[in-house]
């Protein structure tokens, strides 16, 4: 029988999910919403009497002390009447919902048997006279995402059954389906790759109908998936491995040139160029790795997550971090997730509801999801989320990005795989779904209104509890020495796990020993889902028995579903059944290379004409509410900075704990004062004038933001993550190749290797014809040892009368500036970088940072020297006053808003105190670096002109407001 | 190792605070084992070797249901009997921030402790008022008896990290009791040690309480996390302040742990 338990807050207790409902609903324009209460059901099917049923409720389901129930045994009847809406949501059915596993788990404690499933569901009471349009407003952008929920129209049809095993199992003996391609004409091939969500282009289906007529045969369907798979942009990085004929049009001069391999002549180049003995792996395992001390190696690996992010934004980030801590935990022999970082992109959230693409989820119901999607993963991990930025253009309305970071440590010993002849394949965690089909293809393709239909099923929603599991149990496996090889299940599910692993040695899998959540999938959905928090490994036999008593010691489950036989061919079978054969070497080496075409003209931006005004005070308080510029606290916050105890500069500075840090410095060991420091570059805003340095800069705001925090550019490895958009289309390209150009020349110049990296491609949204692609966007992060995490410096502001310095040399150049922006205009000259003059000034400030001469230093971005101190000051209690005249400068405008607000890079503002004034000075004589102003009692920010005039004067209090409150929710 | 305080620092599925609980415990002179309930059941390992149990901070699956429920019917239905001897033996149990969720909803706390009590909660840890969990840091002030707070500070810094931390006794009577007895050790207090509002109560605790003890003072329960200001570093804007010590506000806690067992049973 079925029960059904109802619990809600009792009369008294505040409702406090309801109310951050209701708000929810308000912002999305339903004013005529009074109050929200939340209803938890529980349906619970077993052979349990009343009795039972109600110890389940009073002793695991309901909180007596603060909740109520109604426990029934037939449907409740609706108790909507006018001014009380009542709607009941649910997971669709194979939706993984965490909280069904734990319940029966709780039942289980009880000493409870024979309930044989549990079911969730959530029900709103809504009070308030919505009309049936407001309803369904709710229903679809408040309450649920018809992907993975819907509403129960019916709750007596809840009382049928609950299993969903429903399906049959897969027939014994069941034949493969072999798929038609020989023979077939170029428009058939190009049509049965559209059809079958191949997304492989006519060259690649060519080369796949040629092998096989080789073979005089027709490939299985499997085959066909695996190829795909194998072969997909996500996957095999086509554009970057492929040939392009470069076209540049600058200054009235064309030049051309073929590049093979874009990532091998710019990225990979710049790492062999450098050479550094302290890369221990780069660009081949799953993170890049690099010494730490003399027991450890870090790693380091930043993902993205754009296409599920935009269609389930809480289930899309949720995995996208479960995502990157699986490469994390596959990197080497498994690595220990010590904090994570993450870097948003979308549009602005007061988008106009109007003037939405169709299929589009509005830009602040994305950032709400993803933000929590981060938040529940990143937590309940364990792993303190300790930097990341966000950045807003409404170019990201239909392709949010969302990058996920993951830094780890490894034992020095613990960073080689290799699996042996005759190895086990073990898949272990989570099991296997019909979740996430075609994630792989499906991000190399463009997202158009319909995604959300033909592509649902690559949406997961993920289970952080599980992945917790996994990483306990395999650390310690790890240590015992039980497998030689690992990797992580992600895009391609097993498909791809098992291919990497075997691609020297072959591989053989029986597909019905891997454990599924439910019965009914076929061979080729079990070997391809993308099922989260599953990891596969290789063990010897011998190791087989030691290896079951760890993971029933930690609670996890796992099988063995074939072995690595030197056969150089991957065989699949079913019931014994073979399902597939296939040529390892073609599926690693058949790819056609292809040829793209891409183009780059420098595009024409006109300088800003209006005047200077005469006092920019409006100005700063303009530029400090801009979405890029202001406080994300109220997103910092949500994140669990500080688990693990690592933390020594968290996230947010300053004695009221809300300056915005530059880097992140955190000791991964704890008890040594050795650590690493954490930080991105990213500014999609330069892009538009010069793609080259738009890199080139991201790559210098991620160091600065290290030499800021006192970390030295001795040991820093840099990771790239480019998001673009179809790269089939010339124009977009060519600023693809123009940033990969600016990556290698800066990573060379400043001895900067790149370790690792990803790119995301199609970053495309198609309404009615019309395609919205995002601005090219790269992100720069960087990772940097330190020595002596106790010698870090902060942003605040520390004492009034100490000196403030200016570092660095400001020049003409607000193009791509916010403050430009507040113009409407981009303006002309980009920021770019000068890598030698910079070199010898971070040189010089490390050195005064790791002598104790620096009270504090501040990263100057996004809103130039003006935001810079503005931050500095507010975030130390104290006011500042700044001589523009005295300040490094360069140029030929000679207007104060240009030193204020120019966006140059390479330039820091340093605090030091009088008595360090000498010593200071003399380290930093051959650098430019000037003493521009002074900390003051008074708490108000003063800058005077290059005449000495007052240009700007605020209250550090009303500008901290004027900064905190545009992300407040 | 046979005059060392033991401590049992208990894991499970979702808990995630146990490696720095363990190190400060650890930093404070004691054998700390880090050990999966699972081998509880199996009855592989025994709480009796124990002086200390501290259950630390985390997701225990994943406060699925609610934070700590299905960790605190384990220890309730399954372990309850272990627990009282532990209990009865004098010996001393830490439950931080998870730890305290479950150890509220085992009824250890407020306590007293009682194996197959019809009434097992008396209070409850439930959702914040901002309906969001929060990371930031508060200022805890001290009172009661408690073997765990002896020579705190008046007032000490501590982050907290949750989303279901506001605590509600069941009854007046229940609030009253644990005034009388002295059992409020911790509660939340803004940076001048006036009453606090929100974000200085960061989840609207009655009366702003943060932590407990039971009547004998030897069970300490408490939202923020003492383990994340053990060292000196870890405090928020430590960059400017003069240097003092190497150690944090919550250092003391475990210190006092460590000392009461070398005391009293050893």
């Amino acid at each position: 029988m079925i029960w059904r338990i109802e619990i809600q807050e009792k009369p008294g207790i505040f409702d406090s999910v309801g109310n951050g409902i209701r708000h929810d609903i308000l912002d999305m324009g339903v004013a005529s919403v009074q109050a929200v209460r939340v209803v938890q059901v529980f349906l619970i099917e077993g052979d349990i009497d009343a009795r039972k049923a109600g110890r389940i409720c009073r002793e695991l389901l309901v909180d007596l002390v603060v909740q109520q129930y109604t426990l029934s045994d037939c449907p409740v009847k609706a108790r909507a009447h006018k001014g009380l809406s009542e709607v009941e949501i649910a997971y669709n059915l194979g939706v993984m919902d965490p909280v069904e596993a734990s319940t029966l788990k709780g039942i289980h404690d009880l000493g409870i048997s024979g309930v044989t499933a549990v079911r969730t569901a959530r029900k709103y009471l809504i009070e308030g006279d919505l009309s049936p349009k407001e309803l369904d407003i709710v229903k679809d952008k408040v309450l649920m995402n018809k992907l993975v929920q819907h509403v129960v129209k019916d709750p007596s049809d809840s009382f049928r059954s609950l299993a969903i095993n429903r399906k049959e199992p897969a027939a014994p003996g069941l034949q493969p389906a072999s798929v038609k391609l020989l023979g077939l004409s170029d428009k058939a091939l190009i049509e049965l790759s559209k059809k079958g969500q191949l997304y492989l282009n006519l060259d690649e289906m060519k080369a796949i109908q040629k092998h096989f007529s080789s073979l005089q045969r027709e490939p299985t369907d499997v085959e066909l998936e695996t190829i795909a798979q194998t072969w997909s942009e996500h996957c095999n990085h086509k554009t970057f491995r492929g040939n392009i004929a470069y076209t540049c049009h600058e200054d009235g001069q064309e030049t051309t040139e073929i590049i093979h391999n874009l990532l091998k002549q710019t990225i990979v180049k710049a790492t062999h160029t450098l050479n550094k003995p302290w890369c221990v792996s780069v660009f081949h395992d799953n993170a890049g790795v690099i010494r730490f001390d003399d027991k450890f190696n870090v790693c380091f690996k930043v993902e993205t997550h754009n296409h599920p992010s935009a269609l389930e934004p809480f289930g899309g980030a949720n995995t996208g971090v479960g995502g990157v801590i699986r490469d994390i935990l596959g990197t080497g022999l498994g690595a220990k997730p010590v904090c994570n970082t993450d870097i948003f992109c979308f549009a602005r959230p007061d988008y106009s509801f109007d003037k939405l693409p169709s299929g589009a989820l509005h830009p602040k119901r994305v950032m709400k999801g993803v933000v929590s999607g981060v938040r529940d993963y990143g937590n309940k991990m364990g792993i303190p989320t300790v930097n990341g930025a966000i950045c807003f253009d409404d170019r990201y309305v239909g392709n949010p990005l969302v990058f996920c970071g993951t830094v780890g440590i490894i034992p020095r010993n613990m960073d080689k795989k290799r699996v042996r002849k005759g190895d086990l394949i073990v898949v272990c965690g989570g099991r296997t779904g019909r979740d996430g089909i075609h994630g792989a293809t499906f991000s190399s393709g463009d997202l158009t209104h319909e995604s959300e239909v033909v592509s649902s099923g690559a949406v997961q929603i993920g289970n952080p509890i599980e992945e917790k599991k996994v990483l306990d149990v395999l650390l310690k496996a790890r240590d015992a020495g039980l497998y030689t090889a690992l990797t992580d299940c992600g895009a391609g599910g097993l498909s791809s796990a098992v291919g990497e692993m075997g691609s020297e040695l072959g591989a053989r899998v029986d597909l019905e020993l891997v454990p599924l959540k439910y019965q009914g999938l076929n061979y080729a959905e079990i070997w391809i889902s993308e099922s989260q928090e599953r990891m596969v490994m290789s063990v010897p036999p011998k190791n087989m028995e030691r290896f079951k008593q760890i993971f029933a010691a930690e609670n996890v489950d796992f099988a063995v579903i074939g072995s690595f036989p030197g056969t150089r061919r991957l065989e699949l079978f079913l019931n014994g059944v073979q399902m597939a054969d296939l040529d390892m070497d073609f599926m690693h080496n058949g790819t056609p290379k292809i040829t793209k075409t891409a183009v780059w003209s420098r595009p024409a931006h006109k300088e800003m004409k209006a005047e200077c005004p005469v006092d920019l005070t409006a100005k700063l308080v303009e530029v400090l509410s801009d979405y890029n510029i202001c406080s994300k606290e109220a997103i910092i916050r949500r994140y669990d900075h500080e688990v693990q105890g690592g933390s020594v500069v968290k996230p947010l500075a300053g004695p009221a704990c809300d300056g915005p840090s530059d880097a992140s410095v955190l000791r991964p060991r704890l008890g040594t004062d050795k650590g690493i420091a954490v930080s991105n570059g990213i500014n999609p805003r330069l892009g538009a004038i010069d793609p080259y340095w738009m890199a080139a800069s991201a790559v210098d705001e991620a160091i600065r933001q290290i030499i800021a925090v006192g970390g030295n550019l001795s040991q820093i490895a840099l990771l790239d993550n480019f998001c673009w958009g179809n790269p089939d289309k010339p124009d977009r390209l060519g600023g693809l190749v123009r940033a990969a150009k600016g990556c290698h020349d800066l990573a060379v110049a400043y001895g900067t290797p790149f370790i690792s990296g990803k790119d995301s491609f199609y970053n495309e949204y198609n309404d009615k014809g019309q395609s919205i692609a995002i601005p090219g966007t790269i992100l720069i992060s960087a990772i940097g040892i330190m020595d002596d995490v106790t010698r870090s410096v902060t942003m605040d502001l520390k004492q009034a009368g100490n000196l403030l310095y200016v570092a660095g040399v400001t020049y003409d150049e607000w193009g791509g500036s916010a403050y430009a922006a507040t113009y409407g205009v981009i303006g002309g000259q980009v920021p770019v970088v000068r890598s030698r003059e910079a070199l010898a000034l971070y040189a010089a400030l490390s050195k005064a940072i790791a002598k104790g001469l620096v009270a504090s230093a501040h990263d100057c971005s996004e809103g130039g020297l003006a935001v810079t101190v503005t931050e500095m000051a507010f975030a130390g209690g104290w006011g500042a006053a700044f001589l523009a005249k005295s300040i490094p400068y360069e140029g030929h405008a000679n207007r104060d808003d240009m030193i204020l607000f120019a966006e140059s890079n390479s330039r820091l503002v340093v605090e030091v105190a009088p008595e360090h004034k000498k010593a200071f000075e003399r380290i930093m004589k051959d650098v430019p670096c000037q003493l521009a102003g002074q900390v003051l009692v008074d708490e108000a920010v003063f800058f005077y002109g290059l005449k000495d005039n007052l240009c700007l004067k605020a209250d550090i209090h009303s500008l901290k407001e004027v900064w905190k409150r545009p992300l407040q929710f | 190792m046979a005059n060392k305080s033991r401590v049992l620092v208990l894991r499970t599925a979702g808990t995630n605070c146990n490696v720095e609980t363990a190190f400060a415990f650890t930093r404070c002179g004691a054998h700390v084992d880090e050990v999966h309930l699972e081998e509880l059941f199996a009855r592989r390992v025994s709480m009796k070797d124990y002086h200390i149990i501290a259950l630390p901070g985390g997701f225990s699956y994943g406060d699925d249901i609610a934070s700590g429920r299905i960790f605190a019917n384990e220890l309730r239905v399954r372990l309850g009997e272990d627990v009282a001897k532990f209990m009865k033996d004098k010996k001393l149990i830490i439950g931080i921030c998870n730890g305290f969720q479950i150890l509220v909803k085992a009824g250890i706390l407020p306590g007293p402790f009682e194996v197959g009590a019809k009434t097992i909660q008396t209070a409850t840890l439930f959702n914040n008022d901002s309906g969001k969990f929060e990371d930031r840091w508060v200022h805890l002030k001290t009172s009661g008896e408690c073997v765990w707070t002896q020579g705190l500070a008046k007032t000490i810094f501590v982050p907290v990290a949750h989303g279901e931390g506001k605590f509600i006794p069941a009854s007046k009577k229940v609030l009253d009791g644990l005034k009388v007895k002295g059992q409020i050790v911790f509660s939340y207090v803004a940076a001048d040690g006036s009453k606090p509002v929100y974000p200085d109560n960061p989840n609207g605790s009655t009366e702003d309480i943060a932590g407990l003890t039971d009547p004998t003072g030897r069970i300490l329960g408490l939202m923020p996390h003492p383990e994340r200001h053990f060292l000196a570093t870890q405090h928020p804007f430590w960059t400017r302040l003069k240097k003092k010590s190497r150690f944090g506000d919550g250092a003391k806690v475990f210190q006092n742990g460590v000392d009461y067992v070398k005391k009293n049973l050893l």
